[in-house]
């Protein structure tokens, strides 16, 4: 099993996102992540899905995608032509002893400090998912109290754009005739 | 209705529903009303379509079904919001199986209700999603025209299936305009009919390089109305032919290149021809486990052509050498074009051996059955006679089970579109509003009902329907009084343990006097020597609904068959016989 990224262009109606989760449950596909946000059109939106499967079933998995009527679009985005980022914000406990400690991390790791208590820190810090996983593992020795981390999103690299499409409307058909 | 309203006048949202369903072509709707539908109710009291009001929302949903298979046409049924809704949900998943063009309008509560839990509430889009091509919401007024033009191209186009439009009844209370739309909004729908002409080419050389090639047709080749094609196809190459549950009737039965159908209860002709082939042509055909039976030995030296109108369809099974996605009718034109162009140039497949071997196994091991003792009435005689009195041109619709299997293999069957059942889902209880919808689209066509004595159980409510609505079906109820599909394999699996399938319904309900109460003609037979002569009576009933009564040995067993899981190898033409094949012809 490898993992795949997917960007897929949906219609933004409601009970969407419900259709493609209702597709990878029932025919046993599994999400790693997924994130889901607004794109330049506004009757479109874009998710990221992170699949884990072998290459075969991955070619059912965009294929019954392709069959719900609101995916517009779908693009495996691969690691080396694309740049993919999750956010992550982890509260890690930082007293006086601590915290210069775990401020050279953020510092290192070009994170950010969002929230200051007297005995923990609030971070952000984006990247990868490995970078996240590195980081989190420098905090870990301090005492990580919570984490909270987005799905990954991922875009090409280069100046094509996903959304470059033609969006022809089609012309209602005339009814049967009459038997 | 018609008359009221100018486009871009002010209307209710139902009077808006009702004229949109007639822009849309609908000419029979079935269905009950109810409290969400309600308003949809009155313009359609005094629109041109007619509606059929049925006891059951399944008989709706099954009629509308039997309609579409019967006439290619769109089938619409309705009902109201919670129960009204969910008892159409077999009918749409069945429809979604062996995708039948049908739409299902249902009403839904007031917009402002919606997720409370309100007074016969379901959410039946969240409950139709997996078992829909689309579904739509509607709780704007405005959106009606657009949505329902959408539901019927959606429906109809590409691989056909079924569409829930839901309509709040809010919207249905509320003033709108109606126009009909020019347009549909529908980017991510782009189904793909013309072949990729490089693909047919692959497959043409294919076709020529192959020995033992099969034509393995499936029920996409009747939704695409294309068994003349197939018919030039099959007889300018001399492949052998087969055609599966969905497909009967796509090549006539009575043809010498046609070895039957595979599968599970496949003819051994069928099932060796796929079995031992080096090039499978599939149209429109989707490798159920029930024709491919162990899959990792399915066919194991065969390549696959595999045409589909739906690429997910292509290599989900099976790997596909040359896929090819497409209409299938406009995919077998190319082909033949192709090969003609071969042809002409010298270039013919050569089958000859292929063809001699199955025409050997075709003769050596023929549909047949055992004639029952102490003159009992084997079921696959009466539905030989039935196929032979009531012939190619009646259609015949079939529930789940024994009698669907013998029905399949002894009417005998020559036009496409005479022979409808639930093949995909498997929903006994089919037979009856099926036949009913398809007599409603095909009035001037025979249309017989085979049941078993279970089936019919299910939904022969629809006798009234059809009694009151002069919709004179006939029902062959064949009556070995127990599920007779599940006692068989009790039999050969279960050392005749017969765990609840005993329905004694030869005794409780009297069919007779059943058919009798709903305003039909109700029959008997139970000897050989009298079925003929009870089917032409029946045949020459035109008024009324006719129900036989077929009281048949109870121990008949569908033959040949593949055990659930194994291999299509090991095949049974009979109870411990399995088929000896002399390979060394080959």
């Amino acid at each position: 099993m490898s993992k795949h990224t997917l960007s897929v262009l949906v219609e933004n109606k409601p009970g969407v996102l419900a259709r493609i989760a209702g597709l990878f449950s029932r025919r046993g596909f599994n999400i790693d992540s997924l994130a889901v946000g607004p794109t330049e059109s506004p009757d479109v939106s874009r998710m990221t899905i992170v699949v884990s499967v072998d290459e075969s079933p991955l070619e059912q998995v965009t294929k019954q995608l392709n069959k719900l009527i609101e995916v517009i679009k779908i693009v495996e985005l691969d690691g080396s032509s694309s740049i993919s980022r999750e956010l992550l914000l982890v509260k890690v406990r930082a007293d006086a002893e601590t915290r210069g400690q775990v401020l050279d991390a953020v510092q290192l790791f070009k994170a950010k400090v969002v929230d200051v208590a007297t005995d923990a820190l609030t971070i952000q810090v984006t990247g990868n998912a490995d970078k996240l996983g590195d980081f989190l593992r420098v905090l870990e020795p301090f005492g990580v109290r919570e984490i909270v981390q987005s799905g990954m999103v991922a875009i090409g690299r280069g100046s094509r754009s996903i959304s470059e499409r033609n969006l022809r409307p089609v012309a209602v058909p005339a009814p049967p005739p009459a038997v | 209705m018609s008359e009221q309203g100018e486009t871009g006048a002010q209307v209710t949202g139902a009077q808006s529903l009702i004229k949109s369903l007639e822009s849309a072509g609908v000419e029979n709707i079935f269905g009950i009303p109810g409290g969400a539908i309600l308003p949809a109710y009155d313009p359609l009291f005094d629109s041109k379509i007619r509606h059929i009001l049925v006891r059951h929302e399944q008989g709706a949903g099954h009629a509308a079904q039997g309609y579409a298979a019967a006439t290619g046409k769109v089938g619409v049924c309705m009902a109201t919001s919670g129960p009204g809704a969910t008892n159409l949900v077999t009918p749409i998943a069945d429809a979604h199986m062996d995708s039948l063009p049908m739409v299902a309008v249902t009403g839904q509560v007031g917009a402002a209700q919606i997720g409370t839990d309100a007074f016969q509430e379901a959410d039946i889009r969240g409950i139709t999603m997996p078992i829909t091509k689309h579904n739509f919401l509607i709780t704007d007024p405005a959106q009606i025209p657009q949505t329902v033009a959408e539901a019927f191209h959606i429906a109809s186009t590409g691989r056909p299936g079924p569409v829930l439009v839901d309509v709040a009844k809010s919207a249905l209370q509320a003033m709108t305009t109606f126009q009909w739309p020019t347009e549909l909004n529908l980017p991510g729908y782009r189904p793909v009919t013309r072949p990729h002409s490089k693909q047919i080419r692959e497959a043409s050389k294919l076709i020529l390089e192959a020995r033992r090639p099969v034509l393995y047709v499936g029920g996409g080749v009747i939704r695409a109305g294309a068994s003349k094609e197939l018919r030039v196809l099959a007889e300018a190459t001399g492949m052998p032919v087969v055609t599966t549950l969905m497909a009967r009737g796509a090549f006539p039965d009575s043809h010498v290149q046609h070895l039957g159908m595979p599968g599970m209860h496949g003819t051994v002709a069928a099932v060796a021809g796929l079995q031992k082939s080096d090039l499978i042509i599939s149209l429109g055909a989707r490798f159920d486990d029930r024709v491919t039976g162990n899959l990792d030995s399915f066919a194991p030296g065969a390549k696959v052509i595999h045409a589909d109108i739906d690429p997910a369809e292509i290599g989900k099974n099976r790997h596909a050498d040359v896929p090819i996605v497409g209409d299938c009718r406009e995919v077998i034109a190319d082909l033949i074009i192709a090969l003609n162009a071969e042809a002409e140039q010298g270039n013919r497949g050569d089958y000859e051996a292929w063809v001699g071997f199955l025409a050997g196994i075709k003769k050596q091991y023929p549909l047949a059955y055992d004639t029952p003792p102490n003159g009992a009435l084997a079921p696959q005689y009466v539905l030989e006679r039935l196929g032979k009195i009531a012939g190619p041109e009646a259609i015949y619709c079939s529930g789940v089970g024994q009698h669907q299997m013998w029905a399949a293999h002894f009417v005998g069957y020559e036009n496409p579109n005479t022979w409808l059942n639930s093949g995909g889902l498997g929903t006994m209880g089919f037979a009856v509003p099926a036949a009913m919808g398809a007599k409603v689209g095909m009035p001037d066509s025979t249309v017989w009902a085979i049941d078993g004595d279970g089936c019919f159980q299910m939904t022969n409510q629809e006798l009234a329907t059809c009694a009151i609505n002069d919709i004179p079906i006939k029902v062959a109820v064949i009556n070995n009084e127990s599920l007779g599909m599940v006692r068989q394999w009790q039999t050969l699996f279960y050392n005749e343990r017969y765990s609840n399938t005993d329905l004694h319904s030869k005794r409780i309900p009297d069919f007779v006097k059943l058919a009798d109460a709903y305003g039909c003609v109700g029959l008997a037979c139970d000897s050989p020597d009298d079925v003929d002569a009870t089917i032409e009576k029946a045949m020459s009933i035109d008024d009324q609904p006719v129900v036989v009564d077929f009281r048949v040995h109870r121990d008949a067993m569908v033959w040949p068959m593949v055990a659930a899981g194994t291999s299509n190898d090991e095949i049974k033409y009979a109870r411990d016989l399995a088929p000896q094949f002399d390979e060394d012809d080959l």
